[in-house]
Parts: C-alpha cells; structure tokens; sequence
C-alpha cells in the first residue's frame, strides 16, 4: 500500500511532456497523458506532424506515464504503424495496445442522400397515420375499460380519478379566475369605447354575455387546461415510461387504461364543465366592474338583465363544449404521453406536441360546435 | 494547486455528519484517501456508501463537516477552478447514468468532446478503444441507452467514467451486473490502468470476488461510521460482530472451494 501510493505521487509529480529531437532520434519525456497534453496540444502536435514519419528512432524510455490518448497521438503521428525502432518501457505497452486496433477506423462521413426528402415527407405522413391508428386503440381501449367498470363498478379507480379531479380542476381554479377576470375587464374595455360611439351602451351586456359564456369561457379554459393539466399528464406518463413504472403495472397485470387514463378523462370531463362555469363567470364579473367605470352601466343593472338576453341555450352550449373539450385534451395528452420512448428527447418532444395538438384540437373542435348550433342561443330580430 | 495537492491525500473527510430526513446517515465520519489508493467501500444496503460518494464529489452537502477533493475544500475557487477539479476525476453512478437521448457512442464521447481540443478522429479512436476495453462490441455503439442490457449499461458508463482516464476514479458498484469473467475482466482493466497511471480508485461492492482481487484497503461503513479501515487481513481480524458477519460468508464459501 505505501509502495502504490510513493509509486502513484511519483507519476502524479512527473514533469509536462515533452518531445527533443537529437539528430537521427525523437527523445519523449513526462507525462503523455491527456489532462498534461492539453495545455501543449497544438504545438505537440505540429511537431509530431514534421517529425512523425521521417524520423526512424524513437526512444519512450524516459515517459513517465502515457494514457491512451498519447499513445494515440503517437500511433498517428507514425502513421498507424511502429516505427523503425522503438525504445519502449513495458509500462507503456498497454496503452499502444489499446491504439493498435482502433487508430485505423476512419470516420464515417454523411454521405448525401437525395431521397431523403422524399423518404422524410413518407415517413411523416406513416407517421400521421400510426398515431391515427394508436389514438383509435387508446380510445377502444379506455371505452372497454369504461364499459367493464359499468359491469364490476368496485373496480373502479376511485382515489386515481379524485385525484385528477383535485388537480386538474380544483388546482386550476387560481389562475383560471384570475385570466378570465382580467380578460373580461379588458374585453369590456375596449367594446365600451367603440359602443359608446354609436351610443349603444347597453348593447354591452349583450355582447359580453353572450361571447363569454358561449365561446370565449370554454375556450379560454380548455387551452388553459391544456396548458396546465395536459402537458403534466403527458410529462408523467412519460416519466413513468422512463422509470419502467408502466411496465411494472403492466406486470402486475393492472390495466394502464383503466388505472392511469380513464380517471384523468372522466375527471376532465366532469372538471372542465364546472371549470368553464367558474371561469366564465370571472370574466362576466370582470366584464361588469369594467362596465360600470366606463360607462357606467350599474352592475345590478347588469346581473338583471343579462338573463334576458342571453338565451339560456347559451350555456348549455358553454358546459357542452367545456365537457367536449376536457376529454379531448385528456385523450390527446393520454396519447402522446404513451407514445414517449424511455429517453428524455422524446419525453420533451411528445409534451410539447401534446400541448400543441390540444390546442389545434381544441380550436378545431370551437369551429365545429359553431357550426352544428349555428341557430342555438342566438337571438335573431 | 496548493503544495499539498500532489502528495497529501485526493479525498479527505473530516468529521462529516449526514442527515437525511428525520434519520442520521453518518455520524463523525473521518476518512482518508491517498493517492494511489484502491479504497473499497463496504457495508450493508442502505448504509450510505452512495451517500458518501455523491457527498465526495459536491452532490450533496454533508449536514456537519468538510470534503476535500485534491487537497482544497470542493467548494473552493472559482467556477472554473471547481470544474476543473470534478474534470479530473470519473464517476460511475450505481444506475449507470447514461445520457437517455444520446446514443452510446455519443455517451461515451461526450467527456471527451467537453474537454474540447480533440479532433474528432481521436475521439473517435479513444471510444472505440474504451468500448473495447469494457467489451463492448463496435455495432452498439449506435444504440440507444434504453435499448441496451442491464451490464451493457454498466459497462458503457464505466466506459464514459474512464474516458478521460483520470486520475481519480469513484465507482459505484462497478461489478453488479456484469458476469464473472467481466467482472474479472474489469479487475484487471482497473489494476492495469493503476499500474500505468497510478490511478486512485473509490469503489463501492458488494462482490467479495472484486473486493479481494482489486482493493488494496477496505473501509467499512456501518452503524453510521467507519468501523474499521485496513487491509483485507487487518479488517477480517477485526472482532466487531458486524465484520464478523459480513465476512463470515466469503469464509464459509473459501472453506467449501478448499474441501472440494
Ligand atoms: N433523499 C433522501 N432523503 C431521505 N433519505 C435518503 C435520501 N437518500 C437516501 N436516503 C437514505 O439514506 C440511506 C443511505 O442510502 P444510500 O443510497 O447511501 O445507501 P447505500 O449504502 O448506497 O445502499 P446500497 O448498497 O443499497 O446502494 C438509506 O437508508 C436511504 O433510505
Ligand atoms: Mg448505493
């Protein structure tokens, strides 16, 4: 042990390295380790370049250690082969051992593909196409499963789906108040000026009930909640596909559909209907203050005839879309979140396309709903 | 560097004290590594030998008490200096730790393209040569960290832990996983790189196989300090029921190996 250890500060006290060209040989000496070299690296390297394949003796005798990498520098520097005579100590020889076969493989160069456009655009519509194919499967599955909890009702997940419920709606109620407060205060605002020209103040209630409740609440909060909830759904079945906790529930013979994604899309699905109701009513509330400094529509004004002008389909048309909404971005993060490959690239990867995805969706499926209840709720004179 | 830096010991703790949650982990724990040291860290699951080892190198902060890598306190200096310092050594985490996105060449040539001044031929030769030395085959080296076998993990990180051959090497369980003759394999890879670059080594195992053929002192970690620290031969004369214990096994099977 004390012998290992003279023996191991000796070579940590060895000099720098070191190259002296005597006439017809090279003299190396010090410590030809990476961490020594790197200060030396360029003009080491240079002089090894002149002297490397011309000089035919070289003695290594007095180096004092050599890692692979010196070796290597060396190995190259004669091109790949020993030279003429090699004066070595036998500490040396394991680190041109470990050079002698792989100094030779050269470096795989990109070569271009001209297909590759082609071959890309192929694989990003399959693609397309296996995530249709996946989104079906999840969906039969999570209705299976929804149908066999009809059948054996005990089974089914209840402190899963309380869970969700707590996280994706309860936990959102804080800032979906808040956006929707203060988006109402700001859409209330603006209408107020251009109303004010054509002096049709009172039309005010009108506009803000009706665009609030029916299209601008459930929007609002859906990409709200796809923000929130949806990129954390994807981001933990992910990280569980990371940590193999998908594939320990799977061995365990518990269903990942009836466990982890059926409860978030009931929980969506009861959440963002009452999620919709809360935040809409924020935004009335907003729309209302605003209304009475700017143009001094009296809030009990307001709150008393915003039933009569706006139909009361409006809401339903509002809780519809906000049910609607909640399960499409539950399934949709439910999707790409089990899709994610066990590395970290594709865990970031699918959250954001989750996120995204929902998005489009959710706006997609606005476009929809307008269209089916074009003479729903709105009051023709 | 300080004057120290050279002949004084490359890790020292002084009187560290850990607590984790509600529980102390160590207690008073004074330990010295000198250079050229093959220091195996022994003791039951849980004791709180990763602890230690992420507490070596700044991971974690021991709750009372003072690491000191190289001679200078690990936080010391600025962030050049403290990076410098963790460059010199190579750590090998007991989960392997690969980079999950990176494929395992890139893993491996990671370190080494972050210590920067390599062209990419060399670095391409010094993986290829460091997947060789753990036996990794040349046609893995495209795959993915999450398509490759437990061992295979192992290896590729202790591959990554030795990529810059540094001059201090902490290895968490090195040789789970791996099969016998990898293992001994292993043994002789560390042995051979000690004699040729006077590496020092911190390995934690639970394998008595590798703890014989490799340490050359052993510190045992129980009842939240260092119980006993020494040679194989000091440390199995020790009385304490623990080591008894622990050691008791290996002389059993060496007793069974004799008769047959
Ligand atoms: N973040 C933490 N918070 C609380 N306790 C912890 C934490 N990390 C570890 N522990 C506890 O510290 C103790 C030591 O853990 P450690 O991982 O160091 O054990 P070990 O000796 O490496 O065990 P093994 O041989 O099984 O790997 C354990 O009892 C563990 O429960
Ligand atoms: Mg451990």
């Amino acid at each position: 042990m004390v012998q290992a250890k003279a023996h191991a500060i000796a070579l940590a006290k060895s000099p720098p390295p070191h190259l002296r060209h005597e006439g017809e040989h090279c003299v190396l000496t010090g410590d030809w380790t990476l961490l020594a070299l790197k200060p030396r690296l360029i003009m080491l390297r240079a002089r090894l370049l002149f002297h490397g394949r011309s000089v035919k003796v070289w003695d290594l005798s007095q180096v004092s250690r050599m890692d692979t990498f010196g070796a290597l520098l060396l190995w190259r520097a004669w091109g790949l082969r020993e030279p003429e005579t090699l004066v070595l100590s036998p500490a040396l020889h394991p680190a041109f051992e470990r050079v002698r076969g792989v100094a030779a493989t050269p470096v795989e160069t990109a070569h271009v593909d001209w297909l590759k456009p082609v071959v890309l655009l192929g694989k990003q519509f399959i693609g397309a196409f296996e995530q249709l194919i996946g989104f079906a499967c999840m969906l039969g599955m999570v209705s299976i499963e929804a149908a066999r909890l009809f059948v054996e009702p005990r089974s089914i997940p209840m402190k899963e789906f309380s869970a969700a419920l707590y996280k994706t709606g309860v936990q959102a109620m804080p800032i979906s108040a808040l956006v929707g407060f203060l988006i109402g205060v700001v859409l209330s605002y603006l209408s107020a000026l251009q109303l004010r020209n054509f002096g049709a103040d009172a039309l005010i209630i009108n506009i803000l009930g009706i665009g609030i409740i029916r299209e601008l609440g459930p929007v609002l909060v859906s990409i709200l909640v796809a923000g929130r909830s949806g990129s954390a759904i994807t981001a933990q079945l992910g990280v569980m596909r990371v940590t193999e906790e998908i594939d320990a529930l799977a061995a365990m013979g518990v269903s990942i559909h009836q466990r982890l994604i059926w409860p978030k899309v009931l929980a969506m699905a009861i959440a963002m209907p009452l999620l919709v109701l809360w935040t809409s009513t924020a935004a009335l509330i907003g729309g209302m203050l605003a209304a009475q400094v700017q143009l001094e529509i009296d809030w009990r004004f307001f709150a008393m005839s915003l039933p009569h002008v706006v139909p009361v389909q409006n809401l339903y048309i509002g809780f519809a879309k906000g049910g609607v909404f909640g399960v499409a971005i539950a399934l949709i993060a439910c999707h790409f979140g089990l899709r994610i490959k066990p590395n970290t690239e594709s865990l970031s990867r699918n959250t954001t396309a989750a996120v995204v995805t929902a998005i489009t969706a959710v706006i997609l499926l606005d476009a929809v709903f307008a269209m089916l209840t074009r003479g729903i709720g709105v009051p023709l004179r | 560097m300080n004057a120290n830096a050279v002949s004084g010991p490359v890790i020292e703790l002084r009187d560290v004290c850990t607590r984790l949650g509600t529980q102390w982990i160590h207690q008073n724990i004074d330990l010295r590594v000198e250079r050229g040291d093959l220091l195996a860290l022994v003791g039951g699951s849980g004791a709180g030998k990763t602890t230690l080892l992420r507490e070596m190198i700044g991971l974690q902060q021991p709750t009372l008490g003072e690491v000191l890598l190289f001679g200078e306190p690990l936080q010391a200096g600025h962030r050049a200096e403290r990076f410098a310092r963790l460059r010199r050594m190579g750590v090998l985490f007991q989960q392997g730790a690969l980079y999950s996105a990176l494929t395992l060449y890139d893993n491996i040539a990671f370190p080494l393209r972050e210590f920067g001044g390599l062209l990419e031929e060399e670095i391409r030769a010094l993986v290829l040569s460091k997947m060789a030395l753990v036996e990794l085959k040349p046609q893995h080296a495209k795959l993915m960290p999450a398509q490759l076998s437990g061992g295979m993990v192992k290896r590729a990180a202790l591959a990554r832990a030795l990529a810059l051959e540094p001059e201090l090497l902490l290895l968490d369980e090195p040789t789970a996983g791996l099969d016998p003759e990898r293992s001994a394999g292993f043994v002789r890879l560390i042995r051979e790189l000690h004699a040729s670059l006077g590496l020092t080594v911190v390995f934690v195992t639970h394998d008595l196989e590798t703890l014989s053929s490799l340490a050359n002192r052993i510190a045992v970690l129980a009842e939240h300090r260092i119980l006993a620290i020494g040679a194989l031969e000091e440390i199995q004369a020790s009385k304490h029921p623990f080591i008894q214990k622990f050691f008791h096994y290996r002389t059993t099977v060496d007793e069974q190996a004799a008769d047959s």
